[in-house]
């Protein structure tokens, strides 16, 4: 922003020409840099699509190698609910995803991409004949909207306090913090939902017991209905940051201690800058670094224990499905919660890695 | 006390303006880890004259480092400053102050436009996700605040320019920089506030020799230019007697010899600073036999109750075993051998 | 070395902690039989949902089932589960990790990608729809299905590991001589890995719980089996937590949390002896140090 204007000062004007070639190595850099970011960018993008080819697979996989003939118990399942002998076209979707002993495993794995390509993920034998890609794209904005906010708020608190344990590593404030979140990271989280909801909801009567909204209100995007979700949502929320906060604050505390130590937030210091700027802008800035590298476990977790909270309080998101999907054998359900999950996890994953990229000039190629 | 004790010779290595800028007394610094705390600087004193370049020699562990952070109070737990003052006279003739005891608030205005320091490893010192310019900049608006976001900008450019480093590099990350690029940036960069001291700690060990002797001419001449006091770490004795005015030899966490520096090449009378000198080959002479000093330096944590340097010393006497021989003024010089004590003559 | 270790206020409650649960598991359902006169099975009609009482110490259950020998039985199938999960676990890590780093080149690019594939991976879900199809299944082949998918981070970690030690002068130049790869990589890499991997170890052991707890809260787990995640699964279809019934579902969670607590405080306090920054900030060390400077500061004034 200011080495543009920089370039007409007085120093540059005795010296045109060197300032010239000075300007085409200035943009030559930036366009060497900008190209390095963007190779990598596209290095990380090619490696998520294998990674996304191969959750689809595996979810054609999966299915084929279990034992018994999921395909014959779905298909033996649907048609003692609806009482009739099922539709053609219905065989052939089923078939296509849960395995087809007439076909080679080739066709079959042609014809399931093909499904997929049409979001046929088959229908739901619980809630016959709803297709499961409609039961899922109901779930999928609860989910997203619980986990969503969820992970960001857990992974800003827990990074804020990993600072401030980190630079203070020693005091009473670390000595007592870090052991407490020790522990508070071993809790399952359904554990502290299930506590959560016995103080708080059944005890004390702060909050709603089960649900993601008020049932006598119809889903409209206005001020009662979205109240509601809040109210609803505020406790599921909070028993899931106070799960996964802990795991982020504890990376970041090490993290700092470690950097605080480093070379340049010394010379920081030496500068006589004030410690918020040596403390955010040098310390925090680097030592959160690794938070972003590690978001891809960490991320997982957070998922798959927010699946479980979404079950304790009946929350109208995919864990809650997954759940009555796995009581009931839902096969296709389960199928499809998976997958959408992981391709959702996927893309966080991809979005994280393109934070990093822009965080840390270095992009490395390896670490 | 000892300031009159270091003022007498050394007129050759003077520079210009002969008053005081830092007077260090009596400085001691112990690690609290677990255990016993360890003492690694005792009794530190010396004074540092205006302009003046005072080379700090001594092997890793001899307390060299210890001394600089304890210097620029930039030391982290567990080390501790636990006696002593480290007194900065400012130029404008206004009351010297204590280092060691002076507010954070103070100390904050004090720095990098007083004192500044360079480290060790560039590549370490500089933040690796800031653009270099910007780190120039955020040290010039700090300590003045009227300074504008663009002419701090431009400053930083020149400031580059000082060390031979393009402008245009100032829009570059640290890691786009070659080491030796680093190492001058850095320096330039303590020059950014026009410090009295500037402090560096082993500024050249970190890159080759041909950018080492640049970096050295470099910092004469900026010395010239700007007139800036420096202290000068280094475990290189060599390198000393070409850049430093006076030199102070460090062993076990005292200074063991005092002298300028053509003292220290020609007539070094502690037998370790002998030792040091006699360990490289001089760069004009005949190439004769190399000495180097046997045994290791001494544990910090069971320091012997004499000289810490007796075991390994050539010339050592009774006496040695049993007394710790202290820094005393010796004919505008000083030594702490008991060699030199009056009425004994090697 | 030991010393240190053991003078380490977290480690050594870590240990006791972790310890106490292993010898529950090994020999508490016997005490719980014997010693006690309780067992997790039996119903007791008379106490239906009792609170704790002299008799029922944790009270019981809606089937007048006892807590506290439930806890102690579900102590056995939760550590279980959670040592051969983690056994597994570290296992494949090994396997893939060490030559990931030990072998460049094609061969460790192709591990390398295979971790970052399983690392991206969300695995709690897959783990629970594979549970899924296998609903009903044992404890062995629930901890088979942890073990499998959850290796990628401990592979990781292996990986840069193996490789920072391969690159190491010395073993630069065994493989000059010609020393043969296998040998290189079990005399003179592993162990150098060792404390990694049993650090690996005890967050594969909590992973292991924790997966196993989440399976049976879902209801996928051994129906017949007691652990301490079946406690809070059968709590919860039971509505415990709308009829007040905290003690049904309060201490299992607390054992997880424990063990969980046990593990990481060891893996802190080992990570503090091989990472001399994080050792310098112990409590013990800032007090004292703080000690010295108040005693500087008042010497000053």
């Amino acid at each position: 922003m200011t080495a543009t204007t920089g370039a007409t000062g007085p120093a540059a004007a005795a010296t045109g020409a060197v300032e010239t070639s000075a300007r085409h190595d200035r943009n030559r850099d930036r366009k060497r840099s900008g190209r390095r970011k963007g190779a990598f960018l596209a290095r990380r993008l090619g490696f998520y699509l294998v990674a996304g080819w191969s959750a689809i697979t595996l979810n054609f996989v999966i299915p084929r190698l279990m034992p018994g003939d999921p395909s014959a118990a779905i298909i033996d399942q649907l048609e003692r609910v609806s009482g009739q002998a099922l539709p053609p076209a219905t065989l052939v979707s089923i078939q296509g995803l849960f395995g087809n002993p007439d076909d080679s495993l080739f066709e079959q794995y042609i014809a399931y991409l093909g499904q997929l390509a049409r979001f046929d993920l088959g229908l739901s034998i619980v809630n016959f004949p709803v297709p499961v890609a409609e039961l899922v794209a109901a779930g999928l904005p609860w989910t997203l909207l619980l986990v969503g906010t969820t992970t960001v708020l857990s992974f800003i608190l827990g990074t804020a306090l990993g600072v401030a344990a980190g630079w203070r590593a020693g005091s009473r404030f670390d000595a007592i913090l870090t052991p407490l979140t020790t522990f508070l990271s071993s809790v399952p989280y359904f554990w502290v939902a299930l506590l959560a909801l016995w103080l708080f909801g059944f005890l004390w009567g702060w909050f709603p017991l089960s649900g993601g909204y008020d049932p006598n209100l119809v889903i409209a995007f206005e001020p009662a209905f979205i109240g509601s979700v809040l109210q609803y949502g505020i406790l599921p929320a909070a028993t899931i940051v106070f799960s996964a906060f802990g795991g982020w604050m504890l990376g970041m505390r090490n993290m700092t201690v470690t950097t605080v130590r480093e070379d340049y937030v010394l010379l920081a210091q030496a500068k006589g800058l004030s410690p918020a700027r040596v403390r955010w802008r040098y310390a925090a800035r680097n030592a959160m670094l690794p938070q972003f590298t590690g978001f891809a476990m960490a991320l997982g977790g957070v998922v798959g224990g927010a699946l479980l909270t979404e079950i304790v309080f009946s929350y109208p998101g995919i864990g809650y499905l997954l759940f009555s999907a796995l009581q009931k054998r839902d096969y296709p359900v389960m199928q499809g919660v998976f997958l959408l999950v992981t391709l959702t996890v996927l893309l966080a994953n991809l979005i994280a890695d393109s934070v990093y990229v822009w965080l840390d000039p270095r992009v490395r190629e390896e670490k | 006390m000892t300031t009159t004790a270091l003022t007498a010779r050394n007129d050759a290595a003077r520079p210009v303006g002969s008053d005081t800028v830092l007077d260090v007394d009596g400085l001691c610094v112990e690690y609290a880890g677990a255990g016993e705390p360890v003492r690694a600087c005792t009794d530190v004193t010396f004074a540092l004259r205006r302009g003046e370049i005072l080379g700090i020699v001594g092997e890793s562990g001899s307390g060299k480092s210890t001394l600089i952070t304890a210097l620029t109070r930039l030391q982290r737990p567990p080390a501790v400053t636990t006696a002593g003052r480290v007194l900065f006279h400012p130029q404008d003739g206004e009351e010297p102050v204590d280092l060691v005891r002076l507010t954070p608030r103070k100390l904050r205005a004090l720095r990098w436009t007083s004192l500044s320091i360079v480290l060790q490893s560039a590549m370490d010192a500089l933040n690796p996700v800031m653009r270099l310019g910007a780190q120039f900049v955020d040290a010039l608006r700090e300590h003045d605040r009227s300074m504008s976001h663009t002419a701090a900008w431009e400053e930083a450019r020149r400031l580059l320019g000082l060390v031979g480093i393009s402008a245009d590099r100032a829009r570059s990350y640290p890691h786009e920089l070659s080491g030796g690029m680093r190492q001058r940036a850095t320096i330039a960069l303590a020059l950014a506030c026009r410090p009295e001291l500037v402090v560096m700690d082993e500024p050249t060990t970190a890159v080759d020799v041909v950018m080492q002797r640049q970096i050295l001419a470099q910092v004469l001449r900026l010395r010239r230019e700007f007139g800036f006091a420096v202290v000068f770490v280094t475990h290189d004795l060599s390198l000393l007697l070409e850049l430093a005015d006076r030199i102070a030899v460090m062993y076990a966490g005292r200074i063991v010899e005092l002298a300028s520096a053509t003292d220290v090449y020609r007539t070094p009378m502690h037998p370790y600073t002998r030792g040091l000198r006699d360990s490289f080959p001089p760069l004009h002479a005949p190439v004769t036999r190399l000495e180097g000093i046997p045994g290791s330096p001494p544990d910090l944590r069971a320091l012997p109750s004499g000289c810490p340097f007796a075991d390994r010393c050539p010339a050592v006497m009774e006496r040695c075993r049993t007394e710790l021989p202290l820094l005393e003024p010796h004919g505008g010089r000083s030594v702490a051998c008991h060699l030199h004590d009056e009425g004994i003559r090697p | 070395m030991k010393y240190s270790l053991f003078g380490n206020g977290k480690v050594t409650f870590g240990v006791v902690v972790l310890g106490f649960f292993v010898l529950l598991a090994l020999v508490g359902p016997w005490i719980t039989g014997s010693v006690l006169g309780l067992d997790a099975r039996t119903n007791d009609i008379s106490a239906i949902s009792a609170p704790p009482s002299a008799e029922h110490p944790l009270g019981t259950t809606q089937f007048g089932q006892d807590v506290l020998a439930q806890v102690i039985e579900g102590a056995r199938g939760s550590m279980f589960v959670g040592f051969l999960g983690a056994i597994i676990g570290t296992a494949i890590s090994v396997l893939i990790g060490v030559p990931a780093g030990y072998f460049g080149g094609t061969t460790g690019n192709l591990l390398n990608f295979l971790t970052n594939l399983f690392l991206v991976m969300p695995v709690l879900p897959l783990i629970f729809v594979i549970a899924g199809y296998l609903q009903g299944t044992g404890l062995v082949m629930i901890a088979f299905i942890i073990g499998v998918f959850g290796w990628a981070g401990g592979a990781r970690t292996l990986r840069a590991q193996a490789m920072s030690v391969s690159n190491r002068d010395f073993v630069q130049a065994m493989r000059m001589l010609g020393e043969s790869n296998t040998r290189l990589i079990f005399s003179e890499v592993l162990p150098h890995l060792y404390g990694w991997i049993a650090s690996m170890f005890l967050g594969g052991l909590i992973g292991a719980v924790m997966a196993e707890a989440g399976l049976a809260f879902l209801g996928v787990s051994d129906s017949s089996a007691i652990s301490w995640g079946t406690m809070i699964q059968a709590a919860q279809q039971q509505s415990a937590v709308l009829r007040g019934l905290w003690w049904w579902f309060v201490p299992p969670g607390l054992c997880i949390a424990l063990v969980g607590t046990a593990a990481a405080l060891i893996n802190f306090g080992v990570d503090e002896l091989a990472n001399p920054k994080l050792r310098s900030v112990s409590r013990r060390v800032v007090k004292r140090t703080a000690a010295h400077r108040i005693a500087v500061a008042s010497e000053g004034a």
